[in-house]
C-alpha cells in the first residue's frame, strides 16, 4: 500500500448522522431463575447473534455434558460455566426497530451483590425475574429494593420457566399477585407481568402457543415500551469540580454538568463555600465555541477571578445552593463484609468531594421481607439501613428527592468503596447566619494605626533543616526591637497544641495546615506580624493556606539543598528517616514541592544567616507598610 | 445528545478522573482505530495536550504502515512517546497455545514497562464489544502488582465512582472505551477526521478490520475503500471483529487466561 496515513476530512453522510443515545436496561432476580438465559434467548430470537456465536455455545454446553445452556453468552468465564453461575455482571448489545440496547445481565447469587449493583446501577429499566416453580425469594425482593435505591421506576416481571409448572395459569396467578404486593409497597408498578420460558422461547421475541391464556406483551414488547430518561437540565445548576487546569496560559475549571446548565457571564459560587466568580468562557479543543452548556457535559471553564477552587467543590447558582451541613440522614446498601457501626469513621464521596464522616446513628435496618423498619445495632453486608452522618467539614449535600445525581454518593473506607447512600435529609448548619461575626467596635485601620503597622502573614516552607525557625526567631527579634507587633507560629510548637492530636497522613497534614493557617489569619487580624515556619511540602496546601489568610499572606521559599539540609540534620531526623525508623519525611521518601510562585525565596544554602535575615527584613517592612495612610497623605 | 456525544463526554469524565486520581499516569497506544481515537479524547479532556507519557509495547511484528503512522504522529501530536520492545516468545508461559502465547509477549513487555516507570495508571482501549471477558471489566480495574486479574472479586463500582486507591505496587488499568461498539468508533473517526493507518481501508479486494501482529492477525474480504463504506460494511455484517486474531479461538479459555495474567 502506498503512503502511510493521511488525516481525514470530517465526513457527514448518512452513515455519520446523529442517533439517540442506547437504552441500556437490566435483568434482576434471584440467583438460577434464567436472567442470563433470558438474555441469551433473545438475542438468538430476534437473529442478533454473531455468526459462529451458537456453534461456541453448543461447544462449552457439549463439554460439561448437559443440556444446551443460553446463559453461556454471557456466562464466558471458566468458573461461571463451570458452576453454572453468573459471577460478574456483563453488558452486551443489541437491537431492535425500534432502537438500540444496552443489556446489562447481573448476578443472582447474594455473594455477588455488589456486582449486580455495579451493572444495575447503569440501567434506565429492568425485568425482574422470577423462576415459576421456586416463586418469589429472598433475591428477588432484594433486587427490587435494590433497583427502588438505584432510582429505577420502569419494570417489568418475567415469570421464567413456565415449561416446569406446565403452563398452568393459577400458579403464574399467584406469583403476580405475590410480587405486585410487595413492588406496591416500594410504589412500584410493573408494567407487565410475562409469562417466559427462555429454554424453549415463549414469549420473548414471539407469542407462544403454549400459553393462550397470556394476553400482554412479549419481552420484546415490553422493552421497546420502556420511556428514556428526561436530561436533567432545568434542574439547578450543579458543576462538580474534578480538577483546574494549568497546561498553558489559561486556568481552567474541569468537570462534568450534573444537572441545569450555565452560560457564559453567569455568577457561579463554589460550594461549600461562598467564593463567586463569572463564567469568563466555555473553552474546548477541536469543537465550535460554545456560550452555554447543560447537564450530562463535560466542560471547562475560565473564571473573571483567580479563585482558590479544588477537585470538591461543586459550582452553582446562589439562588438555588445545596443544602451546607455538618449532618445528614442516609438510606444505604452496604457492601462490606466488615459490618458498620456507630463511631466508625469513613469517607462520605458525593460527585467529586469526600468528607470525612462519622457514624452517628443507626436509626433502623430495613426487613427486606416484610418492607418494616427494625431496630438494629449494626449494618451487616448486603443489608438496607437508615443512618446518620456527622462530618467536621461543612458538606454541600442535595437530597436524593430532589436531585437523583447529586443526592446520592458511595462510602468509602480504606479506599475501598464499602456502600452505596442516597441523602434523605440534610440539617443545614445556617452557615451564612451563624457565622458572621459580631462586628467588632475597634476597627481594622485603628488597630494598625496605633500599632504603625499593618498584620501580615508570612508563611516559610522549606525542608526540615533549611534553617525557617532560626529564620523565623531571628526576625521576630529583629522586627521585636524595632517595635513590632510580631509573633512566630511554629509547625512543632502547634503539633504540641491546637494540632495535638494529628498524625501525619494526607487528611491530617491537610487539617494541620488548614489549622495552622486560621490560627495566624486570627493573629493577623489582632495586628500581629505572624511569622509561620511550617515544611508545608505541598502546593495546593500551601494554596489552601493562602486561601484562608487572603491577601495578607506572603509565601516565603527557604531554600537549601537537600544535601546541605541533610548534613545539618539539627534534629537527627533525615538520620531517622534514612534508616526507615520515620517513613513519609519530606525530601526522602516524601516530596518536596518547591512553590512557583513564592513572593520571595531566601537562598539559605550557602549565604550566611545575616544575609537572608537582612533579605527577609528588607522585604517585610514594606509589605506591613500603612499604605492606607500613605494613600491618605497623598490626597 | 447523541450518542457519539454522550460517549465522548462520559470518556471525558473518565480521562480527567484517571489523570487526577492515579500519578504518574500513561496511555497505551497500539497504534489502531481504537487507540487513536482515545488519543483524540484524550485531546479533547486536556484541551489539546496529552498530559501523560504515551506507550507503544512493541513485538515488532506490526506492519511497517504502523511504524511508520507512529512516528509521524508522535511528532505531529507532539507526544511524549515511551518504546519499549517485548520479550522474545522463548520467555513465555508455553503452556499457552501458539498464537496466545504470541500475543503474552505484550503482556510481560508491559510488566516492564511498569516496572521501570513505576506507574499507577494504564489507559487501555478495550471495548467491552470485543470479547466477553472485557465484557465484565470494569472501568477503574486494579491490577495486582503481579500484573494480574482478578475478575473473581472486581471492586463495585457505580454512579462514576471508581476505585482509586491501590496497594503498594498494584497498577490501576483504567478502560475510557469500555461502552463504545466498533461501529461507534467508526463514526466517531468519521465524525471528527481521526487519522487512522490506512491498512483499514480495503486493497485488491481486502482490508484488516483489526491490527495486530502481522503473523496471527488476517485480512478480511472486503471492498470497503473509505469510511462510509466501512461503516455501511459494518452495519450489517454478523461476524465478529476480532474473528481475524488467532489467539482468540484457538482454545476456550485462552483469552481468559491471557486476561488474567496481565493482557489488555
Ligand atoms: N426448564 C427451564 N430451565 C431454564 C429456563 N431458563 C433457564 N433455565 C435453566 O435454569 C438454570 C439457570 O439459568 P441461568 O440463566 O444461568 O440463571 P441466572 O438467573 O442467570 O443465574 P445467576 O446469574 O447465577 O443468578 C440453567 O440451568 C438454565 O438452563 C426455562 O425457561 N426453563
Ligand atoms: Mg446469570
Amino acid at each position: 500500500m502506498d503512503g502511510t496515513a493521511f488525516a481525514l476530512k470530517p465526513v457527514e453522510s448518512v452513515t455519520t448522522a446523529p442517533l439517540a443515545e442506547r437504552f441500556p436496561f437490566a435483568i434482576v432476580g434471584h440467583v438460577d431463575h434464567g436472567k442470563s438465559s433470558l438474555i441469551g434467548r433473545l438475542l438468538h430470537d430476534t437473529n442478533s447473534l454473531p455468526e459462529g456465536k451458537f456453534a461456541e455455545i453448543k461447544a462449552a454446553s457439549d463439554k460439561r455434558g448437559g443440556t444446551f445452556e443460553w446463559s453461556f453468552l454471557l456466562d464466558a468465564l471458566q468458573a461461571e460455566r463451570d458452576q453454572g453461575i453468573t459471577i460478574d455482571t456483563t453488558q452486551i448489545f443489541f437491537q431492535t426497530a425500534r432502537r438500540r440496547y444496552v443489556i446489562i445481565d447481573a448476578p443472582g447469587h447474594k455473594e455477588f451483590l455488589k456486582n449486580a449493583i455495579s451493572g444495575v446501577a447503569q440501567a434506565q429499566a429492568a425485568f425482574l425475574v422470577i423462576d415459576a416453580a421456586e416463586g418469589v425469594r429472598e433475591q428477588t425482593r432484594r433486587h427490587a429494593l435494590i433497583l427502588q435505591l438505584l432510582g429505577l421506576r420502569q419494570i417489568a416481571v418475567v415469570v421464567n420457566k413456565v415449561d416446569l409448572i406446565g403452563h398452568d395459569q393459577a400458579r403464574f396467578d399467584a406469583i403476580a399477585r405475590e410480587i405486585t404486593a410487595y413492588l406496591a409497597q416500594l410504589k412500584l408498578t410493573p408494567a407487565a407481568i410475562i409469562p417466559v420460558s427462555a429454554r424453549n422461547g415463549d414469549n420473548i421475541a414471539a407469542r407462544s402457543a403454549n400459553l393462550p391464556w397470556y394476553q400482554g406483551p412479549t419481552v420484546l414488547e415490553a422493552l421497546d415500551h420502556f420511556a428514556a430518561a428526561p436530561v436533567a437540565t432545568d434542574q439547578p445548576l450543579r458543576l462538580p469540580v474534578q480538577d483546574v487546569f494549568k497546561f498553558d496560559e489559561r486556568r481552567l475549571v474541569v468537570g462534568r454538568i450534573e444537572s441545569g446548565s450555565l452560560r457564559v457571564g453567569d455568577r457561579l459560587e463554589f460550594a461549600p463555600g461562598f467564593k463567586q466568580a463569572k463564567v469568563a468562557s466555555i473553552e474546548a479543543w477541536s469543537a465550535p465555541q460554545a456560550m452555554a452548556a447543560s447537564a450530562g457535559q463535560s466542560v471547562a471553564i475560565t473564571l473573571d477571578d483567580e479563585l482558590f477552587i479544588e477537585r470538591g467543590h461543586v459550582a452553582v447558582h446562589s439562588e438555588r445552593r445545596p443544602v451546607l451541613g455538618h449532618r445528614a440522614e442516609l438510606r444505604l446498601f452496604w457492601l462490606d463484609e466488615q459490618p458498620l457501626r456507630v463511631g466508625d469513621k469513613l469517607k462520605l464521596k458525593v460527585a467529586t468531594a469526600e468528607y470525612p464522616v462519622e457514624v452517628e446513628k443507626i436509626t433502623a435496618a430495613i426487613d427486606v421481607e416484610k418492607l418494616q423498619p427494625v431496630q438494629a445495632s449494626e449494618v451487616a453486608r448486603n443489608a438496607i439501613a437508615e443512618i446518620t452522618l456527622r462530618s467536621r467539614a461543612l458538606m454541600a449535600l442535595d437530597k436524593a428527592a430532589d436531585m437523583q445525581r447529586t443526592g446520592r454518593g458511595v462510602l468509602i473506607r480504606d479506599g475501598d468503596i464499602v456502600g452505596g447512600a442516597l441523602v434523605l435529609d440534610a440539617e443545614s448548619s445556617d452557615v451564612d447566619k451563624r457565622l458572621v461575626a459580631p462586628d467588632h467596635l475597634v476597627t481594622r485601620d485603628a488597630r494598625e494605626a496605633l500599632n504603625g503597622h499593618r498584620g501580615a502573614v508570612l508563611w516559610l516552607t522549606g525542608l526540615s533543616g533549611s534553617g525557617k525557625s532560626t529564620l523565623a526567631m531571628g526576625l521576630e527579634r529583629l522586627l521585636f526591637q524595632r517595635g513590632r507587633q510580631v509573633f512566630v507560629l511554629d509547625g512543632d510548637r502547634l503539633r504540641q497544641g491546637v494540632t495535638a492530636d494529628l498524625g501525619f497522613s494526607p487528611e491530617d497534614r491537610a487539617e494541620n495546615i488548614r489549622r495552622s493557617a486560621e490560627v495566624a489569619k486570627l493573629l493577623a487580624d489582632a495586628g500581629m506580624v505572624v511569622l509561620v515556619s511550617l515544611i508545608s511540602p505541598y502546593a495546593q496546601e500551601r494554596d489552601r493556606a493562602r486561601a484562608i489568610v487572603g491577601e495578607r499572606f506572603h509565601e516565603i521559599h527557604v531554600k537549601a539543598d537537600l544535601a546541605q539540609c541533610e548534613a545539618r540534620d539539627p534534629k537527627g531526623l533525615y538520620k531517622a528517616a534514612r534508616s526507615g525508623a520515620i517513613k513519609n519525611f519530606t525530601g526522602i521518601d516524601a516530596p518536596y514541592e518547591a512553590p512557583a510562585k513564592a513572593e520571595l525565596v531566601i537562598d539559605n544554602s550557602t549565604q550566611p544567616i545575616e544575609r537572608s535575615l537582612a533579605a527577609l527584613a528588607a522585604y517585610v517592612e514594606p509589605a506591613i507598610a500603612l499604605q492606607a495612610v500613605k494613600d491618605a497623605w497623598a490626597i | 445528545m447523541s450518542d457519539l456525544d454522550a460517549l465522548e463526554n462520559q470518556s471525558i469524565y473518565i480521562l480527567r478522573e484517571a489523570f487526577s486520581r492515579l500519578k504518574p499516569i500513561a496511555m497505551l497506544w497500539s497504534l489502531g482505530k481504537d487507540s487513536n481515537v482515545m488519543l483524540w479524547l484524550a485531546r479533547k479532556a486536556f484541551l489539546g495536550h496529552v498530559p501523560f507519557p504515551v506507550v507503544h509495547v512493541d513485538t515488532g511484528k506490526k506492519f511497517p504502515e504502523m511504524y511508520d503512522f507512529r512516528d509521524r504522529y508522535a511528532k505531529t501530536w507532539n507526544l511524549n512517546l515511551i518504546v519499549r520492545d517485548c520479550p522474545p516468545v522463548e520467555e513465555v508461559d508455553p503452556s499457552l497455545p501458539p498464537a496466545a502465547r504470541s500475543a503474552a509477549r505484550k503482556t510481560i513487555g508491559l510488566r516492564r514497562v511498569l516496572d521501570e516507570f513505576q506507574f499507577k495508571g494504564i489507559i487501555a482501549g478495550i471495548r467491552r464489544d470485543e470479547q466477553a471477558t472485557r465484557a465484565k471489566e470494569r472501568v477503574f480495574s486494579p491490577r495486582a502488582e503481579s500484573g494480574a486479574w482478578n475478575f473473581r472479586d472486581q471492586p463495585p463500582e457505580f454512579w462514576d465512582h471508581f476505585k482509586s486507591d491501590l496497594p503498594e505496587g498494584a497498577h490501576m488499568r483504567i478502560h475510557p472505551l469500555l461502552s463504545w461498539t466498533e461501529l461507534d468508533i467508526w463514526r466517531y473517526i468519521a465524525r471528527e477526521g481521526i487519522p487512522i493507518v490506512d491498512l483499514y481501508y480495503a486493497r485488491n479486494g481486502k482490508r484488516y478490520r483489526s491490527l495486530g501482529d502481522q503473523d496471527i492477525t488476517s485480512p478480511i474480504i472486503s471492498d470497503a475503500s473509505n469510511l462510509d463504506e466501512i461503516i455501511a460494511e459494518l452495519t450489517h455484517t454478523k461476524t465478529s471483529e476480532r474473528a481475524g486474531r488467532a489467539m482468540d479461538h484457538e482454545r476456550e479459555d485462552a483469552f481468559e487466561r491471557l486476561r488474567a495474567q496481565g493482557y489488555m
